[in-house]
């Protein structure tokens, strides 16, 4: 028998198992809500020291900056903060942009959510470790 | 006559959203969309902020000018709201993960809990931080 052929004969089922989302989606999803856990209080405790802040001047923030529970909390809200955004904008783009852009559209996404995560992270690394 | 099992059927599509009359279900669905792409463009600021101050008091004063400016404040209120929105959107998003508040009266209740709570939060954070000489 010709692999046409044996092609030709697969049931529908057996077709479909294994392609498109059931194969990787459910990662992302999941990947989406643990982030989304992480990032409820991260952004709270941001939030509530943005306002704690407010009156602060360039010195006071910084001084606030630099303690190491602070550098910690902002360096792990940058990264579920990206990760979540990258995961988000991709099932965005994957909802409304066709053809090849959706491609290129996702990886800049990627690329783009990778280099605001490191960049954000030296900062806050810069401002802990400087003088 | 059977289909083939082997052949596509053309299948009955959806109509266009556009011809439906928004509700409160599809339009907070809209919603957490929306605020999510413009949180991520506030997330692209507050890199922008962290750089701006890791540089130095030199580099962190214009960007403490576009906070501390009318234009700014307004953008940060909507960041705020978005953010509000987007997290009690969320929450809900868990909830229904769960498997739970899939009654239709009850989404009408959650999704006008999460519109509330969204305000009342926005305009919560704005005073405590106006208090604090903001």
């Amino acid at each position: 028998m010709d692999p046409q052929n044996m092609q030709d004969m697969r049931s529908p089922l057996a077709r479909a198992i294994g392609l498109g989302s059931a194969r990787e989606g459910v990662g992302s999803w999941w990947a989406q809500r643990v982030s989304a856990v992480a990032l409820a209080p991260l952004t709270l405790w941001f939030v509530a020291s943005i306002i704690a802040n407010s009156g602060s001047d360039y010195a006071t923030f910084i001084v606030w900056l630099r303690t190491p529970l602070t550098a910690v909390l902002m360096i792990l809200l940058l990264i579920a903060l990206f990760y979540h955004a990258a995961l988000g904008l991709q099932v965005v783009i994957e909802d409304y942009v066709h053809s090849t852009t959706k491609f290129a559209a996702v990886i800049a996404v990627r690329l783009g959510c990778s280099a605001l995560v490191t960049a954000g992270v030296v900062a806050v690394l810069r401002i802990t470790f400087s003088g | 006559m059977v289909p083939s099992p082997t052949t596509s059927r053309s299948r009955p599509l959806s109509p266009n959203v556009q011809i439906y009359r928004p509700q409160l279900t599809s339009v907070l669905s809209i919603l957490n969309r929306i605020t999510g792409i413009l949180l991520s463009a506030s997330a692209v600021a507050l890199v922008v902020w962290l750089v701006a101050a890791a540089g130095g008091p030199r580099t962190y004063a214009p960007v403490q000018a576009a906070i501390s400016s009318w234009m700014g404040r307004i953008v940060l209120f909507g960041a705020t709201f978005a953010f509000f929105l987007h997290l009690c959107g969320g929450i809900r998003h868990l909830v229904w993960d769960t498997v739970h508040g899939f009654e239709l009266r009850s989404i009408y209740i959650s999704g006008w809990v999460v519109v509330a709570a969204s305000v009342v939060l926005t305009f919560a954070a704005w005073i405590a931080s106006a208090s604090m000489g903001g």
